[in-house]
């Protein structure tokens, strides 16, 4: 059984398919169609819905738009669900949807419902926020008919002259109801949410073909868009040890279930430069879902953090429920999305060692596209030196380039010279041209890729050296 | 009726939808609600059942065996069917054949239906589809071309190629100061509207079919569904309330999934929903054309043009669809703003083994304006002028040069003043100034800044199309139902409608009630296409309320012994001198006297008229034009583009409703600038198209907004008798993101002084930017 609350209703489920998701059990089991498929992909954001939940004080409400056609119902367990039909008082529109309509917002409307609900969490997440903060806010939601200005405009009235919503008035009550929800179950047949680390262990014995998952917008799309059918699902998303996030000694530590979004505070607390890395991550309902952990273990050439974690030296601790292993980020990737994993094992947390202070560091991701967009390259650069200014180490990581996240190893040669020498650079450059052999695919040419790293390399130099740091090096001004 | 209903004590509304007003889109409030129902939201009929197409593997071949036995196991499968299951016609092509229905005999290319899967579940359907294997084989059919040079080489043209011509191109090019030859290509365009590809086909009693489908066209649905079902047009009604976007890819593309929908509908006497998934249906409909272009181009000291040689070769896909007029449109636009002196203009219908594409926005019209377009900065470079010069030199003027190509005189030529308007609002030469100082200081990014025109015709060029209708009743209450030929997808067409009724009636707009586009409604309608929609519907429309006012005028004049002529409808009264009446009362009272508050409108376009073989005369009613300042940033490094500031200045005419118009023009220039910059489509070496979805294929999204986007309309009534003097807005605007290629050319230009005009096929994707520029450093010695 899994139970949560469906606008402000109660539902309890248990009868269906693990991997019916939230969209199709909105659209089809309870006809509420205000919620639309765009693409079944978590890219359009059409699909667009709120999920409440208690904030970590336990007496407030947190509100976080996903995307619903890549969610499995376990993320509602405890939590509210809010669809579009459930905004308006009676025949009064919220704040939201009357500043969409006052501002011409909508032409053909089957973003709108999307762009309402992501629209809705910033109205309760942000007071007067600014116009990057609209943009990162409905970075997930794609329009083909406005041209955008009318929503930023609209979101910007709204969020400006706002009021205590029905929900802000409703709260006490709301939160009342989902502890009045009943807790104690693990999921629904082949949808399992463990609540520890023996439970998860011994699911993954009884079920050793069962796909783990934490925010879903990765293994949702097998179900979506290979038409797989998905059988057995376990959710690791209540798992404490994976829900860590803490500043130890030496390094943060992040859970490999913490969402993207949650994370951020501490992340780019100690590692400021994955401050883009970070916002350019997908759109912000799936970094409401996605994970750090989900990042790393599936193990694409081209996600976006695990060239920051290479550059970063980075370890990751699996586990089996008896024994933990701690491994190096640096040989973690095997092969095209292969790791280390054990078929027995999960990744329970990312430890990041902190920079020392003589040292610089820069993230970069080349797309076609600024936001929501995969990389066709993406280099992390890190250089320690000491007080002469000579580099003592050297890390990198890049995605796009190979088969797997990989460092430039031959970048070593480096150590020892003067950061600021424009041998140095060009030693670098020479490395760096032979270091991959990037392939042809539909975001970029092999040549493309090729002149990135080397090109991304230049970037950092300029802008990390005192003679050059004045020259402008980006286009983007909105971070 | 035996006792007329009650009329209210005060009926007067504050809600105007006075014509110049910004009346809110008829559909907001239940589109921010989740109210508005599309195809796939109408609740459900209990036997309803869902199909899924299965596709081609491969881009060529002819098929020796569909088997399709375990697609038959497959769980919930109800029914299976071929090309060969079809009772009526298999090709649904819009003008000249070429469109099966399902694969026949030979597979044209990959991704296209080979048959179609009818089962209880969307999933299982879709699921089923995947378990067939099709054998094809390579003999006796011809390998797959998939490149426009190839189907040039080889003379594969799914239409003769045509041509336009005035003066003499060779002496006076050979006579010309200056020569510049240049090729580039031209992307197309994936539709990408939000609400895809959906058909719901109800089976009624007496062998017709009842068809919901979101289509720009429901009238070729309606004969479509007809020749394949083989029964008479008169058993089939299409209903299209709303799509969520259209852009031209539901015009001929939304066909097909009503077609299948329809023949399960029929075979197994159920309800049939069709609905295509976001990858099958950018791999299986047709998209804006990419074409390859190239010019010869003459021109003297000053920059003007001499003589042009202009070839457009549009990339059709496998067959004709509506490529004919596309390849038309794109040579009728090959001049956008300017006066080309002494033409030749070919146009080439390219066959290639891939999707047929498809109506865009802008039907061709925008492919062919690049070409002027990389002419004016091409004359700029040579004689190191600033582009926007060169553009104003070369404008259409009042005199001599005011005949184009194709021999229709450029009337109220308003250009000139608007594009001198917008040059000083955006402040253009003084940021020229800046933007010039800041790229001598700055290595890594450079900024560019452009202004393009655009000059756009408004009319279908197939002439009989330019016609509509409209269906107009008054209940007892005064309050209206208008229904008309056109649909709604967005653009706001039926607020706009509702306006023109409302101000025809002197009623508010909450008297009127747009009602779904519907074949028993209004027949033989046009496609919803070509900027055309208010143009044409709306005079349909007011003709249709001028029918039923002179009966009321006629009623109400006799009854107070006045002049009808003289009856005004204002302020939801009739009055006639000292006399007046509330207009639901004068209602009543007609009802009562047994006159007809029900009427018709037809209208069809004036003056337009066009020789294909002589390629000349007036193919349109009048055009519609604008301009556009953008100033980009490129990173030469990684050829990253932000476009900083947009201002537009755009002729609607006589606005009939601002808020609407402008609404048009940031979409459409939004729009025109993805197709320009990251909407890449890419196909493998296979044919298999490979920017399938939307994580491969890049839409604008909503940081790419420029910051600064002032959009102002030029106030000008449309000389032409069009509805109220307004003018289009559908496709015109998306013309205007030329100046974001332009501006970004100029970025690269400035890297050698503008001396140097840079290569820059479309899209301007970060590749290409990178490219152009080392490109323009290596022969430059940079």
């Amino acid at each position: 059984m899994i139970s949560f609350m469906l606008n402000n209703e109660v539902e309890q489920i248990s009868d269906v398919p693990p991997d019916l998701t939230l969209l199709n059990y909105l659209r089809e089991n309870k006809k509420l169609t205000g919620s639309k498929e765009g693409c079944a992909s978590g890219d359009c954001g059409a699909c667009t819905v709120v999920i409440a939940e208690k904030n970590d004080s336990g007496k407030k409400l947190e509100y976080k738009a996903v995307n619903s056609c890549v969610t499995f119902l376990s993320a509602l367990e405890g939590k509210q669900l809010i669809t579009v039909e459930h905004l308006a008082k009676g025949e009064e529109l919220h704040p939201v949807q009357q500043s969409l309509v006052d501002f011409h917002a909508s032409q053909c409307g089957f973003c709108t419902p999307g762009f309402v609900m992501s629209m809705f969490a910033l109205y309760h997440q942000s007071n007067e926020p600014n116009r990057d903060d609209v943009l990162h806010a409905l970075s997930g939601n794609l329009c083909r008919c406005t041209g955008y200005r009318p929503i930023i405009d609209a979101t910007l009235n709204a969020c400006h002259n706002k009021q205590p919503d029905k929900f802000d008035l409703e709260e006490e009550r709301t939160l009342a109801q989902l502890d009045a929800l009943p807790r104690e179950q693990q999921g629904i047949d082949g949808l399992y949410t463990p609540k520890t680390r023996q439970a998860l262990a011994n699911l993954k014995r009884n079920h050793p073909d069962a796909r783990l998952f934490a925010g879903s917008t990765d293994l949702a799309l097998e179900s979506t868009q290979q038409l797989k059918t998905l059988n057995q699902l376990i959710s690791v998303s209540q798992v404490p040890e994976l829900n860590v996030l803490q500043e130890e000694e030496n390094g943060v530590r992040i859970g490999a279930a913490v969402p993207l979004n949650k994370l951020k505070p501490l992340l780019l607390k100690h590692f400021p430069m994955l401050d883009e890395l970070h916002w350019r991550f997908a759109s912000m309902p799936i970094r409401n879902q996605a994970t750090l952990g989900g990042n790393v273990a599936n193990a694409s050439p081209i996600g976006d953090m695990p060239p920051a974690l290479l550059a970063l030296n980075a370890s990751i601790v699996v586990d089996n429920g008896e024994n933990k292993r701690n491994i190096d980020i640096n040989s973690f990737f095997t092969n095209y999305r292969q790791t280390q994993l054990a078929t027995d094992e999960w990744i329970e947390s990312i430890f990041i060692p902190y920079l020392p202070q003589d040292s610089i560091s820069r993230a970069y991701k080349v797309s076609k596209r600024m936001e929501d967009d995969i990389s066709a390259v993406c280099a992390v650069f890190n250089i320690e030196f000491d007080d002469k200014h000579q580099i003592t180490r050297i890390s990198s990581g890049f995605g796009g380039v190979a088969a797997t996240p990989i460092k430039a190893v031959e970048l070593k040669q480096l150590e020892g010279k003067n950061w600021a020498a424009k041998s140095t650079y060009e030693l670098g450059t020479e490395i760096l041209s032979q270091a991959f052999q990037p392939i042809d695919d539909v975001r970029a040419s092999a040549e493309y890729r090729q002149k990135m790293i080397t090109n991304l390399w230049r970037r950092f130099w300029l802008e990390t050296n005192p003679s050059t740091a004045r020259i402008q090096t980006r286009v983007i001004s909105h971070a | 009726m035996r006792k007329l209903i009650e009329l209210p004590e005060s009926p007067i509304s504050d809600k105007q939808g006075r014509i110049g007003k910004s009346t809110k889109h008829e559909s907001a409030t239940r589109q921010v609600s989740g109210k508005a129902r599309y195809t796939d939201d109408i609740p459900e009929q209990v036997n309803i059942a869902y199909a899924a197409v299965g596709t081609a593997n491969q881009s060529s071949g002819r098929i020796i065996e569909i088997n399709l036995t375990e697609v038959r196991k497959a769980p919930g499968v109800i029914d299976i069917i071929t090309v060969d299951d079809v009772p009526g016609h298999t090709d649904i092509a819009p003008v000249f054949d070429g469109d099966p229905i399902l694969a026949d005999g030979q597979i044209k290319f990959h991704g296209q239906p080979v048959f179609a899967v009818l089962a209880e579940s969307v999933t299982q359907a879709r699921q089923a589809a995947l378990k067939a294997q099709i054998k094809t084989s390579d003999e006796n059919s011809e390998p797959a071309c998939l490149s426009v040079a190839d189907a040039k080489e080889k003379e594969h043209y799914v239409r003769p190629p045509y041509s336009m011509m005035r003066g003499d191109f060779a002496e006076s090019y050979a006579s010309s100061q200056h020569q510049i030859t240049q090729q580039f290509d031209v992307g197309g365009q994936e539709h990408l509207y939000l609400e895809g590809q959906v058909s719901l086909a109800l089976p009624e009693e007496q062998g017709r079919m009842m068809i919901y489908t979101s289509s720009q066209h429901p009238s070729e649905v309606q004969k479509l569904v007809a020749e394949v079902l083989d029964v008479k047009l008169h058993k089939v009604t299409v209903d299209m309330r709303r799509m969520g976007g259209g852009f031209g890819g539901k015009e001929t593309q939304a066909a097909q999934w009503a077609c299948l929908a329809a023949l399960f509908a029929q075979r197994n006497q159920r309800a049939v929903k069709l609905r295509l998934p976001r990858m099958q249906d950018m791999i299986t409909t047709g998209k804006r054309h990419p074409f390859s272009n190239s010019f010869s181009l003459g021109f003297n000291e000053e920059g003007l043009i001499q003589a042009t040689k202009i070839e457009v070769a549009g990339n059709c896909g496998h067959s004709p669809d509506l490529s004919d007029a596309i390849v038309d449109r794109a040579m009728f636009h090959a001049d956008n703003a300017y006066y080309l002196a002494n033409c030749e203009i070919e146009g080439l219908r390219c066959k290639l083994n891939q999707v047929s594409h498809t109506a865009f926005r802008g039907f061709g019209g925008p492919q062919g304006m690049l070409v002027a377009e990389a002419m004016m900065d091409a004359i700029a470079r040579q004689l190191k002028e600033d582009p926007l010069t060169i553009r104003k030199r070369n404008l259409y003027d009042d005199d001599k040069r005011n005949t184009t190509h194709y021999g229709m005189q450029v009337e109220h030529n308003l250009l000139p003043d608007l594009i001198e308007k917008l040059e000083a609002s955006s402040d253009y030469w003084s940021r020229r100034e800046a933007i010039r100082a800041f790229n001598e200081t700055s290595p890594i990014i450079k900024k560019g800044l452009a202004l393009t025109p655009v000059k756009f015709g408004i009319s279908f060029t197939a002439k009989h199309l330019n016609q509509a209708g409209a269906l107009l009743h008054i209940y007892t209450d005064g309050s209206i139902q208008i229904n008309h030929g056109g649909t709604e997808m967005g653009q706001g067409l039926h607020t706009k409608i509702a306006q023109i009724v409302a101000n025809e009636f002197g009623l508010p707009i909450d008297f009127i009630e747009v009602t779904s586009t519907r074949t028993d409604k209004v027949p033989n309608t046009s496609p919803t296409a070509a900027s055309s929609g208010t143009d044409i519907n709306g005079k349909a429309a007011q003709n249709a309320c001028i029918t039923v006012k002179e009966r009321l005028a006629a009623f109400y004049a006799e009854q107070v012994k006045g002049d009808a002529e003289q009856v005004k409808f204002e302020d939801q009264k009739v009055t006639l001198g000292e006399h007046g009446i509330e207009f639901s009362e004068l209602v009543q009272q007609a009802y009562m006297s047994r006159i007809s508050l029900s009427a018709s409108g037809f209208y069809k376009t004036p003056k337009i008229h066009y020789n294909r073989e002589e390629a000349k005369g007036r193919p349109f009613f009048y055009f519609a034009n604008g301009a556009s300042v953008s100033e980009v940033s490129i990173d030469t490094l990684t050829g990253e583009t932000k476009v900083e500031r947009v201002d537009i200045l755009h002729d609607v005419g006589n606005s009939i409703n601002p808020a609407i118009d402008i609404g048009q023009i940031e979409g459409g220039f939004i729009q025109g600038m993805g197709w320009l910059t990251t909407e890449d489509l890419k196909w493998d070496e296979t044919g298999r198209l490979i920017s399938n979805n939307p994580a491969t294929y890049k839409i604008p999204a909503i940081g790419d907004t420029p910051e600064v986007f002032n959009v102002d309309l030029y106030p000008r009534a449309n000389e032409e008798d069009s509805i109220y003097n307004s003018k289009a807005v559908g496709e015109p605007p998306f013309m205007l993101a030329m100046s974001v290629w332009s501006a970004i050319k100029d970025a690269i230009s400035s890297l050698s002084d503008y001396q140097v005009d840079p290569e820059l096929s479309t899209p301007a994707t970060p590749e290409r930017i990178v490219d152009a520029v080392d490109k323009l450093i290596a022969t430059q010695g940079f």
